[in-house]
């Protein structure tokens, strides 16, 4: 590849793309994301790719594997253009069929179109979809279009346009400016206004400046930065490099979990595209420009997704944040001024010089502007990335995006924002998602992990989850967090196990309280969150566990039974074979008994049997 | 550890400049090369980087990601992601520390599998997740991991 040496140069090498990528000509675009991969999207692209080979239609016919689409639920997915026909779940087995009739006579194939939960009928393309009609995809439309490992798909659609008019149109204040008046808040949780920090870093004196991608994707239930920095590594690059011209800075870090192996591989190829032709490294575009980004893996610590123990981690040194009474754009990584920001907000800035602040600031709500991308889990029938605008309200996320609940079950809470998050109840589902409605329900933004929780999730239980996976992920360093969790966590599991009692529920007050005021970063902070909203929404849940000694939801292991239901059960003994604790006794074809004293709870039985005949009370 | 194994770590470090802000990539290096971070190992670092053990085992034990003993040939990495949480991944993980006889963050005896849990993989539409050796298995029940871990153990799976 040769450099690209002018703005005129990147138009003419786009203007000659566009031809040669006209989105009219027949091709099939394969989803690449982790979830479609996980789901053996790999073996299917291997399938095309063997099939068009001996067909001889390698040259007629594209095959594209593509960032990610969002709807992991129904992966595999595979969109057949130009008609744009998507198909759901495909296997290796499908291809044959795929390339006879639809690529080449336009056919559709009933059995692999996805067919709404809710009216039963069938969808063809990505537009007749609830899933997607219901979104605002600004930020992750492109994945659809987009080979991550190929930055002239980036370019072809526009890619670097961004970058370029900065260079020849703006001065660093006038993007800052830009981005304030874009209303542009910090897509990592905090909600930090990104114009202001990106202000106050180039302000900051001392030398060099950073800027850095935090990308230590931690919250559990939360995949979508992921997914961004999978799908299409360019526009969060592209975006840093805007932010570092803004900022003054001519070095970049993107640090990326250790979890996240293909996020890490894929931008590391695109720092290798960008910088061959010219749009990262030194001269950028000829404008004299210089930016290099480096790629830092990180170790398997959820603290240091938080911004000092991040910057500690480049550093080499143990991931433990530090007070915040010195603002890191002034003192950050190496003591030097730096702007951290989340690669969902990277990716948002191209847009915004691209479109300009005001066309930007129209979307979104009076305090949170444009979208936000949501990775809406658990309980639901559309699992999946949901790119909405701020202020859409939880119903719509549910009910018209997401499919509704999981086999028919009822929504008991929302869990927003990871452990630093809330448990959000039925009742205010009607509420706009945006910063600061959430903040005052008791929760926030987080990083858009929206774990949906029906009536077969126990409160108290998902209080314990996050306790004990805060206990184990504090650093240690300061002791209202250290100490405050592991007391917590004690207590959450004695009220679980049927030993709690009343005072204990003002207790986890107190030191909620402490946490709140005493911690050191927002790890130890907002630990308290899941509890105290939990508690707040669902006392009566907690009274059943320390008053009646139940579980309503049936999950805490203390308080349930398994029994075998007399009527139901056909002796049949697949129960019995499983049992790791031979606790099951019976004759063949005779109702089975469960032993009380020998069984651990495990449901195994339960799993195994083909007639619902053990119960769980 | 012998003279061998020394020189592989010395040229490690060396390729890393003796710098120190790349010490987790290189224990990731380490860690990858031997399975583990060997003490042998980390005592070098200390002294070629000139940093304290105190400071090296700081940082060494911080991380999820290293190892101060051997692992296992094979890793399962069971995911406690909240959304694999919710679709009941404990009853997972506790089928496979049964079928394996080990707990988390142990190996078995014949050096064959390691447990480990994770605080969220990051393909929480599939929960529940179990990963083999770097390779994602979906929508897991205590009783398909039973089944997987058979296979695997057949060698049908992933080996």
């Amino acid at each position: 590849m040769r450099a690209l040496r002018s703005v005129g140069e990147l138009d003419a090498a786009r203007a000659a793309l566009r031809d040669q990528r006209r989105l009219d000509r027949p091709c099939i675009t394969i989803c690449s994301g982790t979830g479609c991969h996980a789901l053996e999207g790999g073996k299917v692209y291997e399938a095309f790719e063997e099939e068009l080979r001996k067909r001889r239609l390698g040259d007629r016919i594209g095959l594209k594997p593509t960032g990610c689409r969002g709807f992991c639920e129904r992966g595999p997915i595979v969109v057949v253009r130009p008609q744009g026909i998507l198909y759901q779940r495909v296997e290796a087995g499908h291809v044959p069929d795929i390339i006879s009739r639809t690529v080449l006579k336009g056919e559709i194939i009933e059995d692999l179109l996805y067919v709404d939960p809710t009216t039963g009928e069938k969808a063809v393309a990505m537009g007749d979809m609830a899933f997607y009609r219901g979104q605002e995809r600004v930020i992750m439309g492109d994945n659809d279009e987009l080979n991550p490992g190929d930055i002239w798909d980036y370019i072809a659609i526009g890619g670097y346009g961004a970058l370029g008019k900065v260079l020849t149109k703006m001065t660093p204040s006038q993007v800052i400016e830009e981005i304030k008046l874009s209303g542009l808040r910090g897509r990592g949780g905090g909600g930090f206004p990104t114009g202001r920090k990106w202000e106050s870093c180039r302000l900051a004196k001392g030398e060099p400046k950073y800027v850095i991608c935090n990308a230590d994707e931690g919250d559990p239930g939360a995949y979508s930065n992921r997914s961004l920095l999978e799908g299409n590594p360019h526009k969060v690059l592209e975006g840093m490099a805007i932010g570092a011209y803004a900022v003054g800075s001519s070095r970049g870090y993107v640090y990326v979990r250790t979890e996240y192996p293909l996020a890490t591989k894929n931008v590391q190829i695109a720092i290798k595209q960008a910088g061959e032709l010219g749009l990262l490294g030194r001269n950028i575009l000829g404008f004299g420009f210089d930016f290099s980004v480096k790629v830092v893996s990180g170790g398997g610590a959820f603290v240091c997704g938080e911004s000092t123990a991040l910057m500690a981690s480049i550093e080499g040194r143990r991931g433990e944040p530090r007070p915040k009474y010195v603002h890191s754009v002034t003192r950050g990584l190496w003591d030097k001024p730096t702007s951290l920001n989340n690669v969902e907000t990277w990716a948002n800035v191209p847009l915004i010089i691209e479109r300009g602040a005001e066309w930007y600031s129209q979307i979104g709500t009076i305090g949170s502007k444009g979208t936000k991308v949501f990775s809406l889990v658990g309980k639901i029938n559309n699992t999946g990335l949901v790119e909405v605008p701020m202020g859409t309200t939880f119903q719509q996320m549910i009910y018209n995006i997401g499919g509704g609940i999981r086999d028919g079950k009822k929504l008991k809470a929302v869990q927003i924002g990871g452990p630093s998050g809330g448990c959000i109840p039925s009742h205010l589902m009607g509420m706009p998602i945006d910063y600061d409605a959430l903040t005052q329900v008791g929760s926030m933004m987080g990083s858009g992990g929206m774990v949906v929780m029906d009536e077969d999730t126990c409160m108290v239980d998902i209080a314990r989850y996050f306790v004990n996976f805060l206990k184990d992920e504090s650093c240690g360093k300061c002791t209202p967090c250290r100490e405050g969790l592991y007391q917590m966590a004690e207590i959450l599991e004695d009220i679980s196990a049927g030993r709690g009692t009343g005072p204990q529920l003002e207790l986890l007050q107190q030191l909620a309280d402490v946490m709140r005021d005493a911690s050191l970063c927002a790890l130890g902070q907002t630990a308290a969150n899941p509890v105290l909203t939990t508690v707040r929404h669902f006392k009566d849940e907690y009274e059943s566990h320390i008053h009646d000694r139940k579980c309503p939801a049936r999950v805490c292991r203390g308080l349930i039974k398994y029994s075998v239901d007399p009527g139901k059960c056909t002796g049949c003994g697949r129960c019995l074979k499983v049992c790791p604790e031979d606790a099951i006794k019976g004759e063949k074809k005779k109702p089975h008994e469960i032993d009380p004293a020998r069984c651990i709870k495990c449901g195994a039985c339960r799993d195994e049997c083909k007639f619902d005949a053990v119960l769980k009370v | 550890m012998n003279e061998t194994d020394i020189s592989k770590i010395d040229s490690m470090i060396d390729r890393y400049n003796a710098d120190k802000e790349l010490l987790v990539s290189l224990f990731k290096e380490i860690q990858a090369k031997f399975g583990y971070l060997p003490q042998d190992a980390l005592s070098r670092v200390s002294e070629r980087l000139g940093i304290s053990m105190g400071q090296v085992y700081g940082v060494a034990t911080f991380y999820k990601a290293f190892d101060l003993r051997p692992r296992g040939r094979h890793r399962i990495g069971v995911c406690l992601g909240t959304a694999c949480h919710v679709r009941r991944a404990e009853e997972v993980l506790q089928r496979v520390e049964r079928e394996l006889g080990i707990r988390d963050g142990e190996s078995t005896k014949d050096m064959q599998y390691s447990l480990r849990t994770v605080n969220c993989l990051g393909a929480c539409a599939l929960g529940p997740i179990v990963m083999i050796d770097g390779e994602y298995h979906g929508r897991m029940t205590s009783k398909k991991v039973a089944e997987l871990l058979k296979k695997h153990r057949s060698g049908k799976v992933g080996t």
